[in-house]
């Protein structure tokens, strides 16, 4: 049930990737999320942060969280609830070469909208440059921004992290 | 004599939530606790906590201490800080050093010990070198104290707390130049691994720290494969550069007050080693003597929360503020989400352990 | 080092600095921080010597448990640094074998 790769490091199996895919038919129709939650632990803040409903957990609470993607409309909403920060927003929808991943952020400095950043994957392995679309900050989301950028589509799926260029420590 | 109702022993997670309960309840209670301030390890927990509403999951652990100690307070409980228990003696009497460091013997009907747990060393060639910390201590240094140890920092384990630890080094502008862990696999859970991952940082699972280096300081490590027996792999060695290493290798229960008051104790090793026994209302084998939280047994924040109230309602109740049957609806509730803490891959084998403990204390006789 | 920004706990607060004196050398520390603390932000880990072989020990624990971080503070030796506060004016001595003055 569950892999070693997660258990090893953190990176999701083959497997766990595929499952998690939205189909072909739901990517063209919006952002959508992304729950890479694949170990029981006793955890559900995302089922009561959906204002849709679109997340399910129940009892026990260490079951894994069932995301129904008819519901979801990708406001990203989960993704500062997380403790564990596994959640991304997805979107292939938009006409042209450009997909956009939306991923939780807590480190300083925040990049701006327009900045350039460096697109890492679940390795922390660069992808590509990528433009920062938004930074979302509220109150309500404790810290954790919510951090969009504007990556190729076919990088979408991989592009799990990202590296504010100039932060690096020499 | 001096004397109070309700004793209770360290103002951590377990001690502040058995205090609110019993305060709210009708108890007079005091808190002591040796440290300057209220909380125990709570307030460098700058993470959100896991679990659920009841939990108060996605609440950072920050603001639960703050909540809890607001709550206890209100409910009229006292907190006196500086204050060291050096030991409980017959009849209910503790010795302690108060902050104006006056001895006091003190008698309290009922006691809870919730004094925590330390965390454990590790012995390597170089072990003793300054920059060779606990990560507990790392953490109180990047969190309350804001002040980074080393640019560059190895951490050795990889349980909860080595990852979570890491993972804040990063937030407070470090570097962690690897993690090794000795196990085939990360301790803790993988979301924890996922985030230091997708960081950079470098998990290396089979391996261990050979020895730490330097003059006056650690200025680097050398890590070394291990087979499957656990063995070191001659030839493996690689040289990182750390100012330094943060040990997580588990924490031990500190129990010693049980132990002085003649506790009868078990041996679980998956809880840290030895632990009290304890009955369902966390009442040790000394009537009137309730233990909670980490000195228990090793397990987290919220499930120290929940036992805390446990002994909290439990000695409420047998001072006779509240009827047995508003204390047993009372604690289904604190046990219900008790429960949900110790289920899944993570939770399963201490709620073995903590059943365990319980049927032994109901199987032990007083001679 | 000292974190000037932090994701989670924001800015540091307006601070109010006070002297204090490390084996005859005055610097700066953060009022309510501790010794251990205002020496790890200087660069300083190296907090005593051991009596046989003269090495070097810093913090450990970081809670008042081990007493590997004591030093001697306006003249009381063993004083766990980790858990006291620094004061306007304070003298720290490294301490070495068995002289709580200094190790050299």
């Amino acid at each position: 049930m569950l892999s070693a790769d997660f258990a090893e490091r953190g990176y999701l199996s083959e497997e766990e990737f595929s499952r998690l895919q939205p189909s072909e038919e739901r990517k063209k129709t919006g952002p959508v999320a992304i729950l890479e939650c694949v170990q029981d632990i006793p955890c559900n803040p995302c089922e009561s942060a959906c204002p849709f409903h679109a997340i399910t957990v129940g009892l026990p609470i260490t079951s894994l969280p069932v995301l129904h993607v008819d519901k979801c409309v990708g406001c990203g909403i989960c993704i500062a609830k997380c403790p564990g920060l596994a959640i991304f927003v997805v979107d292939y929808s938009r006409p042209g070469p450009l997909g956009t991943v939306q991923l939780p952020y807590e480190f300083y400095p925040l990049p701006q909208v327009g900045d350039t950043v460096v697109a890492v994957d679940r390795k922390g392995e660069t992808v590509d440059c990528a433009t920062v679309v938004r930074v979302n900050l509220t109150a309500g989301q404790d810290h954790t921004a919510v951090i969009t950028v504007a990556v190729p589509k076919q990088i979408v799926h991989v592009v799990r992290a990202i590296k504010v260029i100039g932060s690096e420590k020499s | 004599m001096d004397e109070v109702e309700v004793l209770i022993i360290g103002a951590g997670a377990a001690g502040l939530a058995a205090a609110g309960e019993a305060a709210r309840l009708g108890a007079q209670v005091l808190v002591v606790d040796e440290n300057d301030r209220p909380g125990g390890q709570l307030f460098k927990q700058i993470h959100k906590f896991f679990g659920s509403k009841d939990h108060q999951a996605g609440v950072r652990g920050y603001d639960i201490g703050n909540a809890l100690l607001a709550d206890a307070i209100g409910q009229g409980a006292r907190v006196a800080l500086n204050t060291t228990v050096y030991g409980i003696y017959a009849d209910h009497r503790v010795g302690m050093i108060t902050e104006t460091k006056q001895h006091r013997l003190l008698r309290s009907q009922k006691i809870i010990v919730a004094t925590g747990a330390t965390e454990n060393a590790l012995a390597f060639p170089g072990c003793t070198l300054p920059g060779v910390m606990s990560a507990g201590a790392v953490q109180t240094m990047i969190n309350l104290y804001r002040v980074l140890p080393a640019r560059q920092t190895i951490m050795v384990g990889s349980g909860n707390v080595g990852l979570i630890v890491s993972y804040q080094i990063l937030q407070a502008g470090g570097e962690v130049t690897a993690m090794v862990e000795a196990g085939p696999r990360v301790g803790g859970y993988g979301v924890h691994a996922a985030k230091l991952s997708r960081s950079g940082v470098p998990i290396l699972t089979r391996y261990t720290i050979k020895c730490a280096y330097g003059n006056e300081q650690v200025e680097g490590v050398t890590v070394i494969a291990l087979d499957e027996a656990l063995q070191p792999v001659s030839g493996s060695e690689r040289d990182l550069a750390a100012g330094c290493v943060a040990v997580a290798v588990g924490l031990t229960p500190l129990s010693e007050l049980a132990v002085l008051c003649g506790c009868q104790f078990t041996y679980v090793p998956r809880l840290g080693g030895l632990v009290p026994l304890h009955d369902e209302n966390m009442e040790t084998t000394v009537p009137g003597i309730y233990i909670a939280g980490d000195s228990t047994g090793v397990e987290e924040a919220s499930s120290a929360m929940e036992e805390g109230r446990l002994a909290g309602i439990a000695v409420a109740e047998s001072l006779g503020y509240i009827t047995t049957k508003e204390a047993v609806e009372c604690k289904n509730k604190v046990r219900i989400r008790l429960d949900a803490l110790r289920t899944g891959k993570f939770g399963e084998y201490r709620r073995q352990a903590k059943d365990c403990i319980i049927e032994e204390r109901r199987s032990y006789v007083v001679s | 080092m000292r974190i000037l920004d932090h994701p989670i706990l924001g800015p540091a607060q307006q601070t109010v600095w006070v002297d204090i004196e490390i084996d005859g050398k005055i610097i700066k520390a953060r009022e309510g921080e501790t010794i251990a603390a205002a020496l790890m932000a200087a660069g300083k880990l190296n907090l005593r010597y051991t009596r046989k072989r003269g090495k070097p020990r810093g913090v450990f624990c970081g809670i008042g448990r081990c007493t590997d971080c004591i030093m001697t503070v306006d003249g009381q030796p063993n004083v766990r640094t980790c858990i006291t506060k620094v004061k306007t004016g304070m003298k720290i001595n490294t301490p070495g074998g068995l002289s709580p003055e200094g190790a050299n």
